[in-house]
Parts: structure tokens; sequence; C-alpha cells
């Protein structure tokens, strides 16, 4: 493990006195540097605050194992705290208990609902389900278009709609009819884009839920996303009552602590996570791993 | 800050509310660094007059990088828009064909993300709102040969300025920057000089990462500014502070909603304000 956080917690102890232990002090310079490392990996300010309160007291109260260096052993005990908050990894979708179920997709704009529809589809029918894709993005240019060729890529069916049915919630409805004459077990239903601060936008997700009564409602967050993902994924959470969070772009280099902040201000669980454009390009979230990308290793 | 003393905590409230701007950990310790200095020498004693300082120090940052737009002596202007997936590339494309129109230019658009899902349609929906014309191929066609055409209609038909929308693409997946130059040169082979700008496009909900797609787009696409979409949310932006410092790039324009109307010049005192607000 020679990247840099751990390179320079093993400077941060060498500088200092009583290097051979974890003290009080030493511990101190070293959570200064997690806490940086924090928040350059784009964790919330107030979420590294109380997290590095949960750290802090996990630390002083521990024993001093003789096997691991003072460095190795904050970072354990940092990564550990991590992978705790991440939570388990949960990447089933839960089903109703009278199909179909309906799984709503929802988020900012550009976060790749469209995209994680299509994966979702995807992995559903390879797990034996038979799911119908239906857009409710009537704003967005060729954005029923777009979730129309990875339907057709994929082989999966689509809710096209009639001319007249122009409002997201008559779409919804008569995909999920068109689901039960069908035999479909489950409705995928990609929204449109929207800010968490659209009054109007928010209220047609609010009367969405109630039309389809959703057993699950996804969270579609882009993993470059900054400070700003308390505030959306907040918003969304206190609106919808959001159930599971995918974390997309995952494939890039960002280090992703938004995941952190979406997971400590909703308390959702982390479902799946996005590694690519194309629609195999999904995984299951594996807090063990966003932990150790979160701390740059 | 309506607080009486210049004292630690005041200088960690200050470091907060540039960190949740997205301004990064260093570059907002940096900033208050000197400040820091000129507090412990007296020079500044009044709180109210950090966030000036801070505003004299953000706008000198931002206003460092200013220049002329490079419009070309002899039309077409080849712009070349450029960023991560999802950015709002496509969309801006869209509004700055509205805003060059309404200024009296003729503007071609270039459908050259041959990749992503209806892509080239969603553009073409843009072209229509717009009366701008397209230079299209059909999906998984070559986005270079794409190029190639439209560079060609465009001398052809004398258009003002034609804008090539590319598709989204992570910094890190070096055949996909590859293909980026590739584009670039393309456009240089056909019209000198051409690219004459590059924009990247960047979300404002972007974090820390923003910096690093700037540094490889410009490596890659030679990026001439920025563009800041997704500002009418409630994310700030500050990263890109960090941006133009590094590697002194211009911000062009900004975007504040998803209509053709919906792109404005960016104006550094408004951007620094907004920082600041909750
Ligand atoms: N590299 C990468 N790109 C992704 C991933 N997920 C989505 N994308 C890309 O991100 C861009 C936006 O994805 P969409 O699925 O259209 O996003 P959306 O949330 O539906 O967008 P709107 O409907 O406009 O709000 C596209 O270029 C996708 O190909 C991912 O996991 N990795
Ligand atoms: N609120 C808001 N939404 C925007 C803005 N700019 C773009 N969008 C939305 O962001 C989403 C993505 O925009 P696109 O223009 O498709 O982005 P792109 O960079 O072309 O995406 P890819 O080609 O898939 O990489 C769409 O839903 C746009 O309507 C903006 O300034 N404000
Ligand atoms: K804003
Ligand atoms: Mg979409
Ligand atoms: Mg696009």
């Amino acid at each position: 493990m020679f990247d840099s956080l751990s390179d320079k917690l093993q400077r941060v102890f060498k500088n200092i006195r009583g290097e051979g232990k974890l003290t009080a002090e030493n511990m101190e310079v070293a959570l200064k540097e997690i806490r940086v490392a924090l928040l350059e990996a784009d964790v919330h300010f107030k979420v590294v605050k109380a997290f590095m309160e949960g750290v802090r007291t996990k630390a002083l109260g521990q024993e001093v194992l003789s096997s691991f260096s003072p460095a190795q052993q904050v970072i354990k005990i940092v990564r550990d705290e991590l992978i705790t908050v991440l939570g388990t990894h949960t990447a089933r979708l839960r089903t109703a208990n009278q199909p179909p179920t309906v799984v709503m997709v929802v988020g900012l704009q550009g976060s790749g609902k469209t995209t994680s529809s299509g994966k979702l589809a995807r992995y559903l029918s390879k797990n034996g389900h038979r799911p119908l894709l239906v857009s409710v993005d009537v704003y967005r240019p060729a954005a029923r278009q777009q979730l129309a060729v990875l339907a057709k890529d994929l082989g999966i069916p689509i809710y096209e709609g009639t001319p007249e049915e122009t409002k997201p919630v008559d779409l919804a409805r008569s995909a999920r009819r068109e689901a039960e004459i069908s035999g479909r077990d489950m409705v995928l239903v990609d929204t449109a884009g929207r800010l968490h601060i659209d009054e109007d936008l928010m209220t047609e997700l609010s009367q969405l839920k109630e039309a389809l009564n959703p057993t699950e409602i996804l969270f579609v967050a882009d993993a470059m996303t900054g400070q700003d993902a308390v505030k959306s994924a907040e918003e969304f959470h206190k609106r919808l009552g959001i159930t599971g969070v995918v974390l997309t772009k995952m494939d890039g280099d960002a280090r992703g602590g938004a995941a952190l902040s979406i997971r400590h201000i909703t308390g959702q669980p982390l479902k799946f996570v996005g590694t690519g454009e194309k629609s195999d390009a999904l995984e299951a979230f594996h807090p063990d791993r966003a932990a150790s990308r979160i701390l740059g290793m | 800050l309506g607080k009486k003393e210049i004292d630690a905590d005041l200088l960690e409230e200050l470091e907060y509310t540039l960190i949740s701007a997205d301004i990064g950990v260093r570059t907002a310790n940096e900033i208050l660094e000197g400040i820091r200095q000129r507090v412990d020498r007296h020079l500044v004693n009044d709180p109210s007059e950090l966030r000036q300082l801070i505003s004299e120090h953000l706008l000198g940052v931002l206003e460092a990088s200013d220049r002329p737009l490079n419009f070309a002596a002899e039309a077409p202007t080849v712009v070349l828009m450029v960023g991560v997936n999802g950015s709002g590339k496509t969309t801006t494309t869209g509004k700055l064909a509205a805003r060059f129109s309404g200024e009296g230019k003729t503007v071609l658009m270039c459908a050259a993300d041959t990749f992503r899902a209806a892509a080239i349609e969603q553009l073409e929906v843009w072209g229509q709102r717009t009366k701008s014309d397209i230079i299209r191929q059909s999906q998984g066609s070559d986005p270079s040969a794409v190029v190639f055409d439209a560079l060609h209609a465009a001398r052809a038909r004398k258009s003002d300025v034609l804008l090539v929308d590319t598709a989204g693409r992570l910094h890190t997946k070096s055949n996909l920057m590859v293909e980026l130059e590739k584009m670039r040169r393309t456009a240089g082979r056909v019209i000198e000089g051409a690219p004459h700008e590059v924009w990247l496009v960047l979300d404002a909900t972007t974090g820390q990462n923003g910096l690093e797609q700037a540094r490889k787009f410009t490596e890659s696409a030679g990026v001439t500014g920025l563009i800041l979409t997704k500002l009418d949310g409630t994310a700030k932006g500050g990263i890109v502070v960090a941006i133009t410092r590094e590697l002194n790039l211009p911000i062009r324009f900004i975007g504040v909603g998803e209509q053709a109307e919906d792109l404005l010049p960016f104006e550094p005192e408004k951007f620094i304000s907004s920082l600041f607000e909750a």
C-alpha cells in the first residue's frame, strides 16, 4: 500500500514524537490529513465533520496493535468506519408482492438515468425477470427515442405510448397496465432529469409515485458530483423517499465521495454502480472498494 | 459574516463557505493563508473586509484568463464542444446556435456524437428549434468523417459558425481522447486554424474531479475556454477557480436552464457573489 495517503501518514508519524504509538496528539495530525483526503474526494464538509468525530472516538479507545504501524492503524480505522457508513452491499432490487413491480428511476439532469434504466432492464432479464421499459421524459429532445434505441438493442420491450399520452402520469399508468396484460413482472420508469429545486417537476415526481406505488425509487447520481450531492439527494429523499442509489460514471477517476454524502444524508443503500456507457456496465456496489477509492488508495 | 472579531472560528467558517462551493480545500486554504498573513500583520482588522478581500482575489484569478473570442478572419469559425458524459454539450450547442443566429450569423451544426443512442436526433431537434442546418451521418460512423463533411459543407455554404457536438467521454479513456485528437486534426487539415475555439462543457455540480477533466481535455483537445452548465441549481461551480488558475482558461458562458435562451455570458462578479450565498 504505497499510495499517497498512507505515504503522507507515514511521514506524519515520522515527524512527531512518540511515532511508535498512536497518541491523542499524533492522532490529531493524522486526522487532519484524512480530513483533507475526504474533502478532496468530494465528501460533503458536514459529513466529513461528523465522520471525523466517529473516527476520533473509535481511534482513541483502541488498543495499539504492534503488528501495525500507526499510519496503517489509522488508515484501517478510517477505512473500516467508511465501510460501516457505506453499508453492506445490497445489489438486489425488492419486488412487489403483487406484480408488476414498479421501479422509478430519478435524478438530476445528465446523471445517467436513461442509460441506467437500460442497464437495469438487462440485469433484470438476465436474472429471470421480464421487464418492461417506459420513458416518461416528455421534455428533453429525443429522450424517449434514446430509451427506445437502448430497448431495441437489448431486445427488451418498451411501452411507446399513444400520441394522446403526453403526460408522464398517463404514460406510466398505461405502461403499468400494459405490463399486467402482457405478463411483464417489472416496469422500469425512466423519468426526466430535474433540479431538486424545481417545484413543478418535483411535484410531478410525487404524482408519479402516487399513481404507480413503486417498490423502488432509485436515485441516480453522478460519481463526479461535488458538495451539492447532499442538497440534491436530501431533497429528492424528502420529497419521494428514495429506496436506493445508483452511482454512475465510476469508470472514471473521480473518487466518488458523493457516495458517502448521499448515504449519510438519506440513509438509503447504494445498490449499483455504473462503470461504462454500454448496457452491460453495471455492477453491484462494494463498500470496501468504494472506501478505498474515497481514500485515494 | 456579522462577527466582531477575526478569529479562528471566522476563518473556519470562510473555509467552509469556499469548500461548499467546490473551490476545493487546497485552493480555499491557499486563499485564506494570504488573508491570515494580513490579519497577523494587522493589515485587516474588520471581519467585513474579509469577504471583500476574498472576492478581489477571486476576481483577479478569473480576470487573468480573460481574452477575446477567437473568431476566424475568414468564415467559418469552427467551435468544438467537448466534455465528459452528460455535462450538457448537446444542449449548449443548441443554445449557442440560437445565440449566434440571434446575432445574425449563419450557423451549421455537426452531429459528431455518433455513439450515444439518439444523440443525433437530439441535436436535430435543436436544429429545428434554432432553424440551423445539421450535418450528420448514421449512428456508429466515424466521428472524424462527419467532422470532415461538416467542414467542407460549412466552407461551401459560407456559414459563419460551425458548431461541432462531440460524444461525451471520460478523460481517463485514452482511446476516446485519441479520437478527439483525430477530430481536431481533421478540422485543421480542412480549414487552417480550425478548430478556432474548443469549449469544455463542465457541469456546475462537478466536484474536485473537474480539474483533472480540464487538464486531460486540454492536453488532447486543446481546450480554449469553459462553459459552466446547470448553474440554475444550487451548485456553485467553484472548481472553475482552480481550473482557470492552473490552466489559464477563460469562462465563456454559463448555462442556466434547458431552453435555448438559457445561456448567459459569464460575469465574474456575479459568479463570485453567488459563492457566498447559501
Ligand atoms: N462512462 C460512463 N458514462 C455513463 C455511465 N452512465 C451513463 N453514462 C453516460 O452519461 C451520459 C448521460 O446519460 P443519460 O443516461 O442520458 O443520463 P440521463 O440522466 O438520462 O440524462 P437526462 O435524461 O438528460 O437527465 C451519456 O453519455 C451516457 O452514455 C457510466 O456509468 N459510465
Ligand atoms: N438545469 C439545466 N439543465 C441543463 C443545462 N444544460 C444541460 N442541461 C440538461 O442536462 C442534461 C444533459 O444535457 P446534454 O446536452 O444531453 O449533455 P451532453 O453533454 O450532450 O451529454 P452526452 O452527449 O450524453 O455526453 C439534459 O437533460 C439537459 O437538458 C443547464 O444549464 N441547466
Ligand atoms: K447556482
Ligand atoms: Mg434521460
Ligand atoms: Mg450530447
